[in-house]
């Protein structure tokens, strides 16, 4: 399926926000997930599910002042 | 004597709280974090590398158990983005800490006052620790108070302009309005800027480009440790007032006639 993942295209096999960081090798306690603009808690990404079309951010802590 | 810092039941172990941009890489910032001997370390919230998944994380680096990790929402220009990232940045973390920007020029940093005021009220109200990065002001500083800011932070200079505390009087005068701790953040370029901040009796300083830019970061943050500690110290103990003429230290009493 064809999402929006920061900003850019892509295209993934992941059915939920679980899967998908799965998929990016990404920590899930080391980041935060938004689904076309609305949080997706760290509880909640096992079953938060994937939809065709999707916008997603994913950020993390990075340096800073 | 006992000088705890607490701030909502929380306890800082140190008065110096430093950010983690503009460094070298991550073992640099590790390095000046530890040099440092601060508690609270400042983080940024940004889009994760999706094309680089091998890249280093920061939190590799600083161990949030040992720290406490303040993220910011610097970047941020309107009430809705300084929002967003504050509610990601709980989401990413551990806690209700926010160091809440919102900026209104990109040539100055200076904050929007009145976009920080309305974030600090509306993220209070969720439940967020507001540390807001604001003007020195000490009406603004008594709005954000009344608005639900856990501390207020003024600036003493713009941000990473090492301009050092501009307006000594002002912070002062915040100092005797406020009811909530104030910590100066942004403008100290050297470690007798930190030590004036302190001596003035705010709470703590925040520092990150005067250590990381420094030719030696490492050494750099060592000097604001002490520096931080002096002006506290100086602060507590009382400093003499300020005369025009001299008062002689040894006595005349006993000299040769």
């Amino acid at each position: 399926m064809n999402i929006k993942l920061n900003g850019s295209d892509y295209i993934t096999s992941a059915v939920t926000i679980s899967e998908l960081l799965t998929e990016l090798n990404i920590q899930a306690d080391r980041v935060a997930v938004e689904k076309n603009l609305s949080i997706v808690k760290r509880t909640d990404i096992d079953k938060t599910t994937l939809e065709n079309g999707d916008t997603i951010e994913i950020v993390m802590f990075v340096g800073g002042g | 004597m006992e000088d705890k810092l607490i701030i909502r039941g929380i306890e800082f172990k140190s008065r110096l709280w430093v950010g983690t941009g503009k460094y070298k890489d991550f073992e640099e910032t590790a390095r000046a974090i530890d040099a440092s001997g601060a508690d609270v370390v400042t983080v940024a919230v940004r889009r994760v590398n999706i094309t680089d998944r091998n890249s280093p994380n920061l939190l590799d680096y600083i161990d949030p158990k040992k720290h406490k990790i303040l993220p910011n929402t610097a970047g941020c220009y309107s009430v809705e983005d300084a929002l967003r990232y504050s509610r990601l940045a709980r989401e990413a973390g551990v806690s209700d800490l926010v160091k809440l920007e919102v900026i209104g020029d990109e040539r100055t940093l200076f904050p929007d006052v009145i976009g920080l005021l309305k974030a600090t009220e509306i993220l209070a109200k969720e439940g967020f620790v507001v540390f807001p990065y604001t003007n020195d002001d000490p009406i603004m500083a008594r709005r954000l108070e009344d608005a639900g800011a856990a501390a207020v932070m003024p600036l003493g200079a713009p941000i990473g302009s090492g301009l050092g505390i501009r307006n000594p009087y002002n912070i002062k005068i915040i100092l005797e309005f406020a009811k909530v701790p104030v910590i100066v953040d942004a403008g100290v370029g050297t470690a007798s800027d930190a030590t004036v901040a302190m001596e003035l009796g705010c709470d703590a300083v925040l520092i990150n480009t005067a250590i990381a830019g420094a030719q030696d970061p490492i050494s750099m943050a060592e000097a604001m440790k002490y520096a931080t500690l002096a002006g506290r110290l100086a602060y507590r103990a009382g400093r003499i007032g300020k005369k025009l003429y001299a008062t002689a230290s040894s006595p005349y009493d006993g000299m040769l006639t």
